[in-house]
């Protein structure tokens, strides 16, 4: 373990590394950049009226070893980005919709205490999206697994289907409080998006990895898994991670390292 | 001693002019004449003729929401967001809140519920800072320009300065 210390410590956390990154995922993605226009369309990832491309895989990577006991960092980031009560303040905790939350894990023989946060693991092979009766649960073309909330039913067999008690439904009107980029409301099931405003703006990032990464804890890496040069490819290449109930054979996009 | 005063009278005066002549030349561009002072929460215009938006608006919203959720295809034209960004309210600042918002104040006539708002904010988005090449930035890049046009207009100025 403490010779992977100082290589996990020069985890890129700079904007810039960042966007070079997004630069890499843009170029291997084939999109074809006129020298005059490479700025704007380089921070975009890609171009605004392109549809998402299954060239590219967005994945996550939680170093559990790094992730602090007792920090919520990225539970509260996702909160605020995406405009939804946190379990806390909420009336009705036991069914306030949360969309990643924070696991505190403990071996009953040696005492030793995991943290990590559980989230949509974004499958390959979603189940959720095998059980929808309407279609409204689906897998974008880059591998965000969403709900289409316009035609989503309310019915909760995806939250049944679900191995990572990964949704969750709205119960209570909302009030116009939702953010203008994060429609979400009464009867629907929702999830982690991966912070789809977010990557369709080009960010290349989520509000829980950039929590993480401003906290120092740098646990969550997200970026493309299709692109052999993204710093997530890079690091699954180095690092022992495991999926969560691999057994089940879904193919996630949210790998573990130190479970 | 009284040429000397002639002179920085003289100097004074083309100094103004340039000033005022360029100050009028900034105020035109951005605007066509002053009819756009009572439109300040519209755009110039819509992206479609009034009479086509009346009608069809929910048949190219719908076809827009569409491709934005499953394709992730978030172009500005149709988008709902940009519908709000521009109707929204001075009074209210949003869409649906009051009996004579945009969208409320046409629906409630023709006694036609709308669901958009169970979900989507009826308001723009507050953050300008957060990108600085997304429509609403745009959106608040005219208002502010609206807001701090001073109410003397170019003749005056160009007035005294002669």
């Amino acid at each position: 373990m403490s010779d992977m210390k100082p290589r996990s410590d020069s985890t890129p956390a700079s904007p810039e590394r960042r966007r070079f990154v997004g630069a890499a995922t843009a170029t291997a993605a084939g999109l074809a950049i006129a020298p005059g226009v490479m700025l704007y369309e380089v921070a975009h990832g890609r171009a605004e009226e392109q549809a998402a491309s299954s060239a590219v895989r967005w994945g996550m990577l939680v170093d559990a070893t790094k992730c602090a006991s007792g920090c919520n960092d990225c539970v509260s980031a996702c909160s605020t980005e995406n405009g939804w009560t946190p379990v806390a303040e909420s009336k009705h905790p036991k069914q306030a919709p949360q969309w990643i939350r924070k696991l505190e894990l403990q071996d009953p023989l040696t005492q030793m205490e995991t943290n990590l946060p559980m989230l949509c693991q974004h499958c390959a092979e979603p189940p959720c999206v095998d059980v929808c009766p309407t279609g409204a649960s689906f897998k974008r073309a880059d591998g965000i697994v969403l709900v289409n909330r316009h035609t989503c039913i309310g019915c909760r067999y995806c939250m049944m289907a679900c191995p990572y008690k990964a949704r969750s439904l709205v119960h209570e009107p909302l009030n116009d409080t939702q953010k203008p980029d994060v429609p979400r409301g009464i009867g629907c099931v929702e999830a982690c998006t991966f912070c789809v405003q977010k990557v369709d703006r080009g960010d290349g990032n989520t509000a829980c990895a950039e929590a993480c990464t401003a906290a120092g804890h740098n646990a969550l890496l997200f970026g493309d898994m299709n692109d052999p040069e993204s710093e997530i490819s890079r690091r699954l290449r180095e690092l022992p991670t495991k999926q969560v109930r691999a057994d089940l054979n879904l193919n996630l996009g949210v790998r573990y390292h130190g479970i | 001693m009284a040429g000397k005063m002639k002179r920085l009278l003289a100097l004074g005066a083309v100094v103004l002019t340039t000033t005022a002549l360029a100050w009028a030349g900034s105020d035109a561009q951005p605007k066509a004449g002053g009819e756009s002072k009572r439109m300040i929460t519209k755009a110039e215009q819509c992206v479609e003729p009034t009479d086509y938006m009346r009608r069809n608006h929910m048949k190219v919203l719908n076809h827009h929401r569409d491709e934005t959720v499953i394709e992730g295809i978030r172009t500005k034209k149709y988008s709902l967001k940009e519908c709000i960004n521009c109707h929204a309210s001075e009074e209210t600042g949003s869409v649906a809140a009051a009996k004579d918002d945009f969208c409320v104040s046409c629906h409630s006539y023709a006694a036609v519920k709308i669901d958009c708002f169970d979900c989507h904010s009826t308001k723009p988005q507050g953050s300008v800072a957060m990108h600085p090449l997304n429509a609403e930035t745009a959106h608040y890049k005219h208002k502010l320009a609206a807001q701090t046009k001073s109410k003397i207009s170019a003749e005056e100025m160009a007035g005294v300065a002669q």
